[in-house]
């Protein structure tokens, strides 16, 4: 410790350079840890799902409906406890251009089954009562500036006109892999302006128990097997991953670029250390004559490296923990709940401990085994 | 003016240091390049799906094919237009069309399934759209569970070859044909014959009509009589603009993750170029007095350091446009937001993405060698020369 004046002193030395080089740490660190993020929040997102909770689609397509009396069938079922069901409705709000998830659906079993959507009671019960009630997600009131008791009308791309609704609930989603931008809305107000069609976009199905998924998803595709519309039921989890699979190879697209970038700061960061190793022969010569073992050296050249990375790493790490919360950034809408995780704070550490050790060896060890004499000649 | 050999040769004296600050710039550069690339292919993919000369119709206010619907009472209203091309067969150029995704499984991954575009075409269609050819096989026949599969779905699903049997909408189909459509988004689609396709998905209903213009210039005539007419209650976009805007929220997300992560990184290599420059003239420092002795300008030493800094960058540019090049015609896929569907497409690196690579790396040359090379031009001899 008590070398540590003398490390802080060489690092002053150049004080451009070395700023420079933290700066470098700094930015590798922050994209490192965004990028691992992106990766993170997906697969967290993509493991959502009640343990007790199924989904039944259209076995032709995610994009095809089913006649809403299937709810009755399906509750009639061993081991089904209760069944909703939910509908995409695509309306684009403004100019017509701005876009976030709506959801038609049968408000009062739809919100049992998610106690996950938090809002106050008084809130919940105003939107159960009203046919053309809305509820939305704390992000839409906030970036829109919406308040409760405000209409809001949407142009339908899926069912055509226009859509008013009145805000009456605002929520707050405690597990972040639901979004806290979406709108949901009465089934039956939109069933009864398109005419009664009686369509369900996908069932949620809650069981008695999680264990039972497999014969209860099973029991529910068996009973409409052979008629007009076969269905396809899985886990909740299942059906978040396909969405996440959607996205095709971006894991791997994501891990390659943030590989060529933790080697790219690399090379500079070693190559900014050596400059400096190299600059100091004359030094390293008279501290060894004067009685520096090889040995303190070597730690001395590596320490000064170490500080380099952690500063860099901390303040690099630090700023993606703190910025992402700040800016409430959730990628589009398609990553909501963005966090930079513990792990990918670790991940951060280790990458600056293996860059100190990489960027300061070859420097420490030239500095170690370095004979006084060669050294000395190069001080004039 | 001082000789660049001068530069050059310097460079050769600090081999370790000058080559790590051109493999930095390199790797900046082939990321930026490979991440460009990417953007562009999926923006091609779209952009080439539609022409110039033909009209896509779809219901008043849908905003993709998928949220689509058109009777079919609206699509003869429409195939009797007057700006419709009329064919070799003297018949219109016309392709009402059914539009459906359907679960297909990943070969190697079960558990998960892509949404891929099932197509009901018309027999027109060949002719209504450009680019299209049958590279194997024979077309689907009428009145047949015929489908004829695009070419960039084969080897990413199975049961694809001709003579396969693929299973959706509750029937069997057969494979009979594989096309290309000219490296569009309709290469990730299967067709059949719209009236085969259209009762095992959703009713009596067309999701679009597509239809040749007998001019490109008569499309702003043929959207006002069609868009006029109180029968029929839809919109006309013309093919190419619609398809380009179909890119929307996935090629905007693409090429945002492109400038985020290149900038950041390209932040850090000009710092590391900044550092060998700031060395390079620290060494240096008699070498810079003896050059203002002989009688150089400062502007002359300054432009000659930044030339230094440039020559590393675009070394280093050059190696980086070089290891990006592999990437170009890789085949990658990713869900086109607007209509939900998977579309698979190439890298596509285009020499003007390399010049603008290549510019990239020299301009971080020269932001990182400007200030170590006005350090060296306001030397002051007397004190270098100590």
């Amino acid at each position: 410790m008590k070398y540590f004046p003398l490390i802080v002193a060489n690092l002053g030395r150049h004080k451009i350079r070395t700023t420079l080089t933290i700066l470098s740490v700094i930015a590798a660190l922050f994209l490192f840890a965004s990028l691992r993020s992106v990766l993170t929040t997906l697969r967290t997102n993509a493991q959502f799902g009640g343990a007790r909770r199924l989904v039944t689609l259209n076995a032709t397509g995610l994009v095809f409906t089913m006649p809403v009396s299937y709810a009755n069938k399906i509750k009639s079922l061993r081991g089904v406890h209760s069944v909703s069901w939910a509908n995409w409705f695509g309306g684009r709000y403004g100019d017509g251009k701005v876009f976030f998830g709506q959801f038609a659906i049968d408000p009062e079993s739809y919100l049992a089954m998610y106690p996950e959507v938090v809002m106050p009671a008084e809130q919940k019960e105003a939107f159960i009562r009203e046919r053309t009630a809305a509820l939305i997600g704390r992000r839409l009131a906030e970036r829109y500036g919406w308040k409760i008791g405000q209409d809001v009308t949407l142009q339908g791309t899926i069912f055509p006109g226009d859509w008013t609704f009145t805000i009456r609930g605002i929520y707050t989603p405690t597990n972040p892999a639901i979004g806290d931008d979406a709108m949901f809305f009465h089934w039956d107000y939109l069933d009864e302006r398109v005419g009664r069609w009686g369509q369900a976009g996908w069932f949620i199905v809650e069981m008695d128990s999680a264990g039972a998924a497999g014969t209860v998803a099973k029991a529910i595709d068996d009973q409409f097997r052979n008629s007009s519309t076969a269905t396809k039921t899985g886990t909740e989890q299942a059906f978040q991953a396909s969405f996440a699979g959607m996205l095709g190879n971006l894991s791997l697209l994501l891990g390659f670029i943030g590989t060529a970038v933790v080697f790219a700061i690399l090379l500079v960061t070693a190559n900014a250390m050596m400059m400096s190793a190299n600059e100091r022969t004359g030094e390293v010569a008279i501290l060894k004559t004067i009685g520096y073992s090889d040995r303190t050296l070597f730690g001395l050249v590596l320490a000064e490296a170490g500080l380099i990375a952690i500063v860099g790493s901390v303040l690099g790490l630090g700023i993606a923990k703190a910025f992402y919360p700040l800016v409430k950034f959730n990628g589009f809408g398609f990553l909501p709940g963005f966090n930079v995780t513990a792990a990918t704070m670790a991940w951060g550490a280790l990458i600056a401990v293996v860059l100190m050790i990489a960027s300061g060896l070859v420097p420490a060890l030239r500095a170690a085994r370095m004979p006084i004499i060669q050294a000395l000649r190069k001080v004039e | 003016m001082i000789p660049i050999v001068y530069n050059a040769r310097s460079m050769m004296q600090r081999p370790v240091s000058s080559s790590f600050t051109a493999v930095g710039i390199a790797l900046v550069v082939a990321v930026f390049i490979a991440m460009l690339a990417l953007g562009q292919g999926f923006r091609a993919a779209l952009a080439r799906t539609g022409s110039d000369q033909n009209a896509v119709v779809l219901r008043k206010g849908a905003d993709s094919e998928l949220s689509s619907g058109i009777s079919r009472e609206t699509a003869r209203l429409l195939a009797s237009s007057p700006h419709i091309a009329t064919g070799a067969d003297g018949r219109p150029m016309v392709s009402p069309e059914v539009y459906a995704l359907i679960p297909l499984p990943r070969p190697r991954d079960t558990t998960s399934v892509a949404n891929v575009v099932v197509r009901g075409v018309s027999e027109q269609v060949w002719t209504v759209r450009h680019h299209l050819q049958v590279i194997a096989g024979n077309k689907p026949q009428s009145g047949r569970l015929e489908v004829c599969v695009g070419r960039k779905l084969l080897g990413r699903f199975e049961h694809l070859e001709i003579g396969g049997t693929l299973r959706f909408g509750g029937r069997d189909w057969n494979v009979v044909c594989h096309f290309s459509a000219g490296g569009s988004s309709f290469e990730s689609e299967i067709w059949a014959e719209n009236e085969q396709v259209m009762p095992v998905f959703r009713g009596e209903f067309f999701q679009s009509v597509t239809f040749r213009l007998t001019d490109p210039g008569v499309f702003d005539d043929a959207k006002r009589a069609i868009e006029s007419d109180p029968q029929t209650q839809v919109d006309v976009h013309r093919e190419s603009t619609f398809y380009a805007a179909q890119a929307g929220i996935a090629g905007a997300m693409l090429s945002a993750l492109a400038i985020a992560v290149t900038s950041i990184m390209a932040v850090g290599a000009i710092f590391g170029a900044v550092n060998t420059m700031y060395a390079a003239v620290g060494s240096r420092t008699p070498e810079i007095a003896v050059l203002l002795t002989l009688g150089f300008r400062p502007w002359q030493v300054m432009l000659s350091f930044l030339a230094e800094a440039v020559l590393i960058a675009t070394a280093g540019a050059i190696v980086g446009a070089l290891l990006a090049l592999p990437v170009n015609g890789l085949v990658t896929s990713t869900t086109n937001w607007s209509s939900f569907s998977e579309i698979a497409f190439s890298f596509r690196i285009t020499p003007l993405l390399l010049a603008i690579g290549i510019a990239f790396g020299v301009v971080m040359g020269v932001i990182g060698g400007f200030f170590p090379a006005w350090r060296a031009a306001r030397l002051q001899v007397v004190q270098a020369l100590r």
